[in-house]
């Protein structure tokens, strides 16, 4: 495979052929922050946090690192005025579902984000799709899966393969930024019970 | 029905229909496109299968059930020809004198004529109305002249030559040049160069490649796409396999979406006959290009208009978009050069090929040539879709063509591009309609949607509303547009509902730099262009709704109240006996008075109050006036000698 | 509906899992709803994962995951009838019916939906029953014709 170079905040940086920016950064010891991405999953571009500025003959975009393929004289920045705005507006936005969760404290910190920015949601799901990618692409159960679209959209445990699969795997429940999976799990579980038992 | 197999076949078979056919006889052509259809022309045609029979013209005269014509405030029509006289609403009682009077005397039904509303004089000829006149129906025209469902129809009016033409006479390099030079840009919203698309998907080297048609309009408002499916099936299908031939693809889709199953049904048909007679299927007219459509029906989400979407959904998964970092022209369906363009778009590839580029080109601007059909809606008097040259005074289409506001109602704006455009306001009504003109002035061009406002819309409202739509068909996968879109909603809702604060406009140009930014897709990233936009130009009513708690408009049900003016009031009891709430109360000869606590604002009063009193009134912003006294309320007859 | 139906319907679009929404689109067309049985033997019939499915039925506005009503009223909102006055019309039915945009009120007898555009826009604001297109409706109108309706 042939190696790639590029710049990242000012740093020269060779990345091999198929490589994200993302990838490359961290390679290079540069850090990027995430919230969906996860290594052993195909990146989702969906959190967006990842986003950074790119030039590329002469133009200068947002895409987000996780996806963008490093190319060769790319000219990346992690940081800048819009991008730091972007982030925070983000994490303001999530933390209007899920206030508590670590991740997004320690994001919230670095950005300057408000918490309490936006009245609080009642779901505490932030859609990184981290339980369902997993369950689908290294489990392949698909015991866990996406309902509705748009504002309405929501995470949602299938009953019939999740009492089957679920409680000798557990192995997504570490993976939610929220810590709030289990909850969801467990409140299927109860309903899918109750409701074969009468 | 045998097989048509090369360009010389097709004429011979060209020229038999047409020697079969006198263009002196008599035809009457009915719109049956689906907005008519909905007015009862599917009755106007059974009344006129009957007549014709009572009547004794069987074989005299012939009917054709058309596609859309374009006029549909004026739906159900009937053209007769060879005399072109236009008669419009018509109803199944209408039909008897029409064949007895115009048919069998060649006289004029004077009532069922078009009425100038300003001169009063009537107008006997299609293309001598207004309406017609001023527009260039280059696509959209021959809807009115063909039967759908039938490919001899389409053959009649030399369907098929630009596809002979090509075929059997072109190089697929040729084909691709003249669709370059004519510069044709896509019809669909992005107004990208076809030419520039096509020749990406051609030069790249994976062999299996695809063309589609979206036909998935999902703008509110803009049914042209639907008209052109449903009236002229036919020259999608040319357009698509000069398309196909262009680049080197052999399978195509049509992406239409459900709701439209009119559109469906004629497409079906038209693939099935195109099949038969060979214009579809192997080796098409001896060619040796072979060429296969299948459709998809959509399921009803908006997003799957989005290209990367529809290509998804086709792939039969929900209708998410992809990172657009790789072109779809290079990896789409499949991940294999796919070439989507709008059914617009295609409908045009034929007569570029037939008439050639430098025909196309006189039309129009030197950013944007050809022509456009706009579906022209909403607070108009002359509904209906439009088709005019690039460049074209937006003031012309709105007045001449549009005929104006009704009600002598002012203009306001109009909102084109659908939820990812925006709205230009009365100053800049002489804006020349093209792509990037539209994008300059804070709007697009998007589908050719074209909603026109007056005085009573409220702008805030508008915006509002269009969030509210794209909330409901963002796909929800990215945190901009998912979250992004629900706080924006809840802001302008609240500042509707006279909850907005001090600071909610920069919040909600935070949001909408967020979107544009980062979201995923184009559907996230022109989502705040309609607030955007009606910022910039009614920033006015924004602050008015969050300072003063007031509606200029005198549109958003918390921010008004219904009075009755006594002066005014009759005490007819209409309004009285109308109101659902029974809010208002009053009896003959009693002035009427609206119970503000009862009243829901639903606006029964104010529809039904007969024009020469206009007794009630909307009031926002101030307080509504206390009830006059009891004894003030009697209306006392005035006696003969006062 | 029976396994052999769904058999059908799979086998005529080649058991393809790309034509899993046409499939589904058959399905709601002919039943008026989509069983979650019926799901589960598509799922198995197109080697596809329910979760899919699942998704696919919320996602797009034609599928219903729970039985419809008797007459089905759709209420053009789109931008043309928004700005004509339908947000009234749909207030009206709202009260009328018990029910909002996505339901189906418990006799079974009515479902509301509400629609991005029918396409006649010239006849704005429009109600669609049972695909009967009402056209140019008021709020004065609208009881009459929902009380039409057994």
């Amino acid at each position: 495979m042939s190696e790639i170079l590029l710049q990242i905040d000012g740093k020269e940086v060779k990345a091999k052929e198929g490589m994200t920016i993302l990838e490359a950064a961290r390679s290079a010891g540069i850090s990027i922050p995430t919230l969906c991405h996860h290594e052993k999953l195909e990146p989702f571009g969906g959190c967006r946090l990842c986003i950074v500025e790119v030039e590329d003959r002469g133009w200068t975009k947002l895409v987000v690192s996780c996806v963008y393929p490093a190319e060769e004289n790319l000219v990346v920045r992690t940081r800048s005025d819009k991008v730091d705005r972007i982030r925070k507006m983000i994490i303001e936005l999530l933390m209007a579902h899920a206030p508590d969760a670590f991740e997004l404290q320690d994001l919230a910190k670095e950005y300057g984000a408000d918490r309490d920015r936006f009245e609080k949601e009642a779901s505490f799901c932030i859609h990184c799709g981290l339980c369902v990618r997993y369950c689908a692409e290294v489990k392949k159960k698909n015991a866990v899966g996406f309902v509705g679209r748009g504002t309405k959209k929501e995470i949602s445990f299938i009953p019939e393969i999740a009492s089957k699969e679920c409680w000798d795997c557990k192995e997504c429940f570490p993976l939610c930024p929220t810590e709030a999976l289990q909850a969801a799990y467990v409140l299927t579980k109860a309903l899918f019970s109750s409701r074969s038992s009468s | 029905m045998p097989r048509i197999n090369s360009p010389a076949e097709l004429e011979e078979f060209r020229q038999g229909i047409l020697s079969k056919r006198d263009p002196n006889k008599p035809c009457i052509t009915l719109c049956s496109g689906s907005a008519c259809h909905a007015t009862g022309s599917g009755d106007v045609a059974d009344s006129l299968e009957k007549e014709i029979e009572k009547q004794g013209l069987s074989g005299e005269v012939d009917i054709r059930r058309t596609g859309c014509h374009g006029y549909c405030e004026r739906g159900p029509i009937i053209v007769t020809h060879p005399e072109e006289i236009s008669y419009f609403q018509i109803q199944p009682e209408d039909v008897p004198e029409i064949l007895s009077e115009t048919i069998k005397k060649k006289k004029v039904v004077e009532r069922l004529l078009y009425t100038d509303p300003g001169t009063k004089e009537k107008i006997v000829h299609e293309s001598e109305i207004p309406f017609y006149k001023h527009q260039e129906r280059l696509v959209f025209g021959s809807n009115g002249s063909i039967d759908p469902k039938s490919i001899d129809d389409y053959l009649a009016i030399d369907g098929y030559s630009a596809l002979a033409k090509a075929l059997c006479g072109m190089t697929d390099e040729q084909v691709l040049e003249e669709v370059k030079k004519s510069n044709l840009r896509g019809r669909g919203g992005g107004g990208f160069p076809a030419g520039r698309k096509w020749e990406g998907s051609r030069n790249d080297p994976e062999p299996i490649k695809y063309v589609i048609v979206n036909a998935d309009e999902g703008d509110p408002g803009a049914y042209m796409d639907r008209s052109l499916l449903e009236g002229n099936p036919h020259s999608i299908l040319e357009g698509l396999t000069l398309g196909a031939y262009a680049i080197g693809s052999h399978e195509g889709y049509i992406y239409v979406r459900q709701e439209y199953p009119l559109a469906v049904e004629n497409v079906l048909l038209a693939i099935k006959t195109a099949e038969e007679y060979g214009f579809l299927g192997k080796n098409i007219l001896g060619s040796g290009f072979d060429f296969i459509v299948k459709v998809h029906q959509g399921a009803g989400a908006f997003v799957c208009g989005e290209s990367t979407a529809l290509m998804t959904a086709l792939e039969g998964r929900v209708g998410e978009p992809r990172p657009k970092y790789t072109r779809s022209n290079i990896k789409g369906l499949w991940e294999k050069p796919t070439v989507l363009n709008n059914v617009e778009t295609w409908a045009n590839v034929p007569l570029i090929i037939n008439k050639g580029a430098d025909w196309f080109r006189q039309y129009g601007t030197e950013g944007s040539k050809g022509t456009k059909i706009f579906s022209l809606v909403g607070k108009i008097v002359n509904t209906g879709l439009v088709e005019v040259p690039m460049g074209t005074p937006l003031k012309d289409i709105i007045y001449k063509i549009g005929g104006g506001i009704p009600g002598g109602r002012k203009f306001k704006a109009v909102q084109t591009g659908g939820p990812s455009g925006g709205c230009i306001p009365e100053e800049l009504l002489d804006l020349e309609v093209g792509f990037d003109e539209l994008t300059k002035a804070g709007s697009m061009m998007g589908s050719g949607g074209m909603i026109v406002l007056d005085e009573d819309t409220c702008m805030v409202d508008v915006a509002r509303y269009f969030i509210e739509f794209l909330t409901d068909e963002s796909c929800g996968k990215c945190v901009p547009c998912r979250e992004g879109l629900r706080q924006m909603l809840k802001i302008l809702t609240n500042i509707t509902e006279g909850k907005g604060r001090e600071g909610d406009i920069e919040l909600l140009e935070e949001l909408s730099e967020t979107a544009k930014e980062g979201a995923l897709c184009a559907l996230g990233k022109s989502a705040p262009n309609p607030f955007l936009s009606t910022l910039r130009y009614f920033r006015d009513e924004y602050e008015a709704h969050i300072k003063d708690q007031t509606c200029p408009a005198l549109s958003c049900r918390d921010l008004i109240s219904f009075y009755i003016d006594p002066a005014k009031c009759k005490a007819c009891m209409i309004c009285a006996r109308k109101c659902p709430a029974k809010a208002i109360d009053g009896g003959k000869s009693k002035i009427h008075i609206v119970d503000q606590d009862k009243c829901t604002k639903c606006g029964t009063c104010f529809e039904v109050c007969p024009p020469r009193f206009g007794a009630v009134t909307k009031i926002s912003g101030e307080p509504v006036p206390s009830p006059i006294p009891e004894e003030e309320r009697i209306i006392k007859k005035r006696k003969k000698n006062e | 509906m029976d396994n052999d139906r769904i058999d059908q319907i799979v086998d005529k679009h080649q058991a393809e899992a790309s034509s899993l929404i046409q499939v589904m689109l058959e399905i709601q067309s002919e039943n008026n709803w989509l069983p979650k049985e019926a799901l589960e033997r598509v799922s198995e019939r197109l080697e596809v994962p329910l979760a899919r499915i699942l998704h696919i039925a919320t996602f797009y506005k034609a599928f219903s995951l729970v039985p419809k009503g008797r007459h089905g009223i759709h209420i053009c909102v789109g931008t043309a009838c928004h700005v004509r006055g339908a947000t009234r019309i749909l207030d009206t039915v709202q009260e009328l019916t018990g029910i909002q945009p996505g339901e189906t009120d418990l006799d079974l007898k009515f479902s509301l939906e509400t629609v991005n555009c029918l396409g006649c826009c010239a006849l704005g604001p429009v109600m669609e029953i049972d695909g009967k297109t009402h056209g140019k409706m008021t709020t004065a109108e609208t009881a009459d014709v929902i009380n039409n309706y057994e």
